[in-house]
């Protein structure tokens, strides 16, 4: 027989469940809040918001996280005046929802972390919650503080309400706890308790782990039947509950007609799922249709993709030995390796599907923060959100939400103007930002859009020259103007607002975009507005690549980047000034950048004419050639990091497994630029230190 | 210097059962002539030298990188760690994988020599003298039979062996 009490470890679980819930709970609650709207009467999402405030605090109790219940428990009485319409959602009540919801996140993420939060932590905005509830003409208590309820309430509307609660015998077993139940049901109103006894067996066949009790009890209290079922909400599919008025004469007829209505049978059945898992949601299960999905440890899933990863490299290195070996002509040999081939690759891309999820639960922040940066600078801004469905691995999600979150604050504060500008420029005073996600090959594309005012090129350029960052004698184009607010150090707000310059700046953005092996890129036009472009490959364990030979290394270009590939004439290369090379395409001039030079790598083709140029397109829409010996070949490649066990290497976003078991890298073509001219300026500052331009 | 090492101190009143509880294995190597010792709780296998992956621009001891069943490790010539000059690596070198504050790399040695059962009060510290190998990569000296063993600080050797990018301004 298993012992009722837990293990330390099996509490660790429980309370990694706990706070696993709560990042989806808190998630949800995000989304929800940013649905609402002043003075509407979303009566669905507030319900939404108060299960998730409630389990959450629901689960708090249970491990004792005193602040947090403490703070919910306001939180939730606010939000129950509004969804019974008690009080009005303006536009003080939103922001303080909205307040409080952070407040709410700070405190699950404190107990997270183990931490206490100091005494006065949210002070503020609980004692804005109290002001709010206090400034309502109360019908019942605003906070069901213990003792409080009776005394303050004014007899006349209290009800007798005759609850009989008979737990099924699995209660203990889905970690349910009915004392619980019942001390929660006494700071509804006085409570006279009668347990019943009579389903206790002899001892012989006495089961600790089975719940035998029921209780029947009654309860005098103001509140709706719906309060005192709610207490009973975790518990509704493990037990027969029934509540009925035993005084329906003192009531108000529209109050009490549902519970007199159900008295006959008020068993309250959740017929969804049995597990206990995710309680707040089974309410609207039966609306959205029911919930197949299960709950799995991100490690395990981590681990099958790995191992996926290195069947993969197995499969080709059998298959080029299969190649290689003196039966390649077998013809049921060669069909089997073929049909080996298809189900490993299909095997990938369902155990790739796994991980990936829709940008909706980042996107989902988003509206909010919106309003939030829009109230503070006073600016009146709206945002559109198009293909929040749009999937993507799951650490890619993780990581986009720095980003996201710095360029929709950028583009509320910097990007959209004034009022009183917008109105003068004959814009509407109410400023739109675009969010939107779309797929685009093996990468998922996201457009941040703003109709403000454009990127103010002349003041770019002063302030960058002013930082040192380019030398006044430098001639940017316009496009290299903009891309200057990628540099590091670089921040055009003129004053250090609240709401940006907070010492992260578009370079992080940058650098965190780029850490996900993708790019950004800006367009701007003055006075119609900017666009920032993310093009993030949608998962970070394989890429499609082309392999290309440079001596006697071998290396992968993103296959996504690559325009075409092409062996240029004698005429078409231009040797210009300064040591750079061009060749011509369709008219077009494009950069050579050997790639053996650029590498260091020895014995590699020199002349572009007796190698090949790879055209490729970087993320700021330029083009490069890339000189190489030649192509071997495309092929799906599984990224493995080189930073597990070694620094980073410029130049170099990461390495793979080729099928003869050798070590390939992957080309970083973003920084191969870079890293030219840096050579190049290295060699020509030993060669000729006043080398003006490389 | 060297008595700055985290060996166990022994004091004059250590008995005997203390000192054969602090008694420590290496793993003894050679490079050139010269025998070499590494803590042998680092060691995560031995392996024949097998072609690496060059990565770029890179310092001359840092000799790429190896597939180890699926895992990126790279590979260090140690001669070459130490100032000594490349490697001309065949198949009878060896690589000892190490694995170092949660990273895995390879040594590139000319061959492993022996396990050493050293008492940690055997140590020497390595006396100030004026060498080729800098004083930080090594941690002791192992006396054995008339000859000894340098005792090598595998975190000193690798504690900065990144990129040579020091001299490139952000």
């Amino acid at each position: 027989m298993s012992t009722p009490t837990f293990g330390s470890d099996e509490l660790a679980q429980f309370r990694r469940t706990f706070f696993e819930e709560c990042t989806e709970l808190l998630a949800d609650l995000e989304e929800r809040l940013g649905a609402l709207v002043v003075s509407s009467s979303d009566v669905e999402s507030l319900n939404a918001i108060f299960r998730a405030v409630h389990s959450v605090k629901a689960g708090a109790g249970a491990f004792g996280y005193t602040v947090l219940v403490g703070f919910a428990h306001r939180f939730e009485a606010l939000l129950d005046r509004l969804r019974d319409g008690k009080a009005e959602l303006d536009e003080r009540t939103l922001v303080s929802l909205v307040a409080a919801a952070d407040v709410f996140s700070a405190l699950v993420d404190l107990a997270r972390q183990g931490e206490v939060p100091a005494d006065d932590f949210g002070a503020d905005v609980a004692e804005e919650l109290a002001i709010l509830l206090g400034s309502e003409t109360a019908p019942r208590p605003a906070a069901r503080s213990p003792g409080s309820a009776a005394e303050e309430l004014p007899a006349s509307k209290e009800k007798t309400y005759r609850i009989i609660f008979r737990p099924n015998a699995e209660l203990f077993r889905r970690a349910n706890e009915p004392l619980y139940l019942l001390r929660e049901l006494k700071t509804l109103g006085a409570l006279a308790v009668d347990c019943d006894l009579s389903r206790l067996p002899s001892f012989e066949t006495f089961n600790a782990d089975d719940s035998y009790l029921g209780w029947t009890m009654t309860l005098r209290s103001d509140c709706s039947p719906d309060a005192i079922a709610e207490v009973f909400e975790f518990v509704d599919n493990e037990c027969v509950l029934t509540i009925a008025e035993a005084d329906a004469t003192e009531a108000k007829p529209d109050e009490a007609a549902p519970a007199i209505a159900a008295s006959s049978k008020p068993t309250i059945v959740a017929p969804s799922s049995p597990s206990e898992s995710k309680p707040a949601e089974s309410k609207s299960a039966g609306k959205t249709g029911s919930i197949s999905s299960i709950r799995v440890d991100l490690y395990r899933v981590d681990r099958l993709v790995n191992m996926v990863g290195e069947l993969v490299i197995a499969q080709a290195m059998l298959a080029q030995q299969f190649i290689e070996s003196r039966d390649h002509d077998d013809p049921a040999a060669n069909q089997g390796f073929e049909h080996l081939a298809g189900l490993t690759r299909e095997l990938q891309e369902c155990v790739m599907a796994i991980r990936m999820q829709p940008v909706k639960s980042v996107f989902s922040r988003m509206p909010r923060l919106v309003r939030d940066v829009g109230h503070k600078t006073g600016k009146d801004v709206r945002l559109e959100m198009a293909g929040e469905q749009t999937e993507v691995d799951k650490t890619v999600i993780e990581e986009l939400a720095d980003p996201l979150t710095h360029m929709i604050r950028n583009a509320v504060d910097h990007g959209i103007e004034d009022a009183e500008v917008r109105l003068a420029a004959g814009k509407p005073a109410e400023g739109v930002i675009r969010l939107s996600a779309q797929h685009a090959g093996s990468n998922i594309l996201i457009h941040v859009e703003d109709d403000g005012a454009g990127l103010d090129r002349d003041r770019l350029l002063a302030k960058a020259t002013e930082k040192g960052i380019v030398s006044a004698n430098v001639k940017l184009s316009g496009e290299e103007i903009d891309e200057l607010i990628f540099a590091p150090g670089f921040s055009t707000a003129a004053a250090v607002t609240d709401v940006s310059g907070r010492g992260v700046g578009m370079d992080v953005v940058r650098r965190n975009v780029q850490a996900l092996g993708g790019r950004v890129q800006v367009t701007s036009t003055a006075g119609k507005g900017t666009r920032f472009t993310l093009v993030i490959p949608l998962t970070l364990a394989v890429l499609d690549g082309m392999v290309v030979a440079v001596g006697w290394e071998k290396y992968i270009l993103p296959l996504t980047s690559i325009v075409e590939s092409f062996r240029p004439g004698r005429g078409q290369i231009r040797v210009i000034p300064g040591g750079g090379e061009v060749v011509s395409i369709r008219g077009e001039f494009v950069r050579l950048i050997h790639l053996a030079r650029v590498f260091g790598v020895s014995e590699a083709v020199t002349d572009p004419c007796e190698g090949l140029v790879v055209l490729i397109e970087l993320a700021n829409g330029s083009k490069l050639g890339v000189v190489v010996d030649e192509l071997i070949g495309q092929q799906q490649v599984v990224i493995k990091s080189l930073q597990d066990n070694y620094d980073p290497v410029p130049g170099i976003s990461g390495a793979t497994i080729l099928g003869n078991g050798r070590v390939a890298l992957i080309v970083d073509i973003e920084e191969l630029t870079r890293l030219y001219d840096r050579n190049v300026r290295i060699a020509d500052a030993t060669t000729r230190p006043m080398a003006a331009n490389a | 210097m060297a008595e700055s090492q985290d060996l166990p101190s022994i004091g004059p009143n250590s008995g005997p059962d203390i000192a054969a509880a602090l008694t420590r294995q290496f793993i003894s190597f050679r490079v050139g002539d010269d025998e070499f010792a590494i803590d042998i709780m680092a060691v995560r296998e031995i392996k024949g030298w097998t072609e690496t992956t060059v990565l770029p621009n890179q310092q001359d001891y840092m000799l790429g990188v190896l597939n180890l069943r699926g895992t990126i490790v790279p590979i260090f010539d140690l001669r070459c760690r130490f100032g000594l000059g490349l490697t001309t690596a065949t198949r009878s070198h060896v690589v000892i994988i190490v694995a170092i504050s949660g990273r895995l790399l390879g040594l590139l040695v000319d061959a492993v020599s022996d396990i050493l059962t050293v008492n940690a009060a055997d140590i020497r510290p390595v006396p100030d003298v004026d060498q080729p190998i800098d004083n930080a990569f090594l941690a002791g000296i192992i006396p054995v039979g008339d000859g000894m063993v340098v005792l090598l600080s595998l975190e000193n050797l690798f504690a900065n062996h990144g990129p040579a990018n020091t001299a490139v301004a952000a």
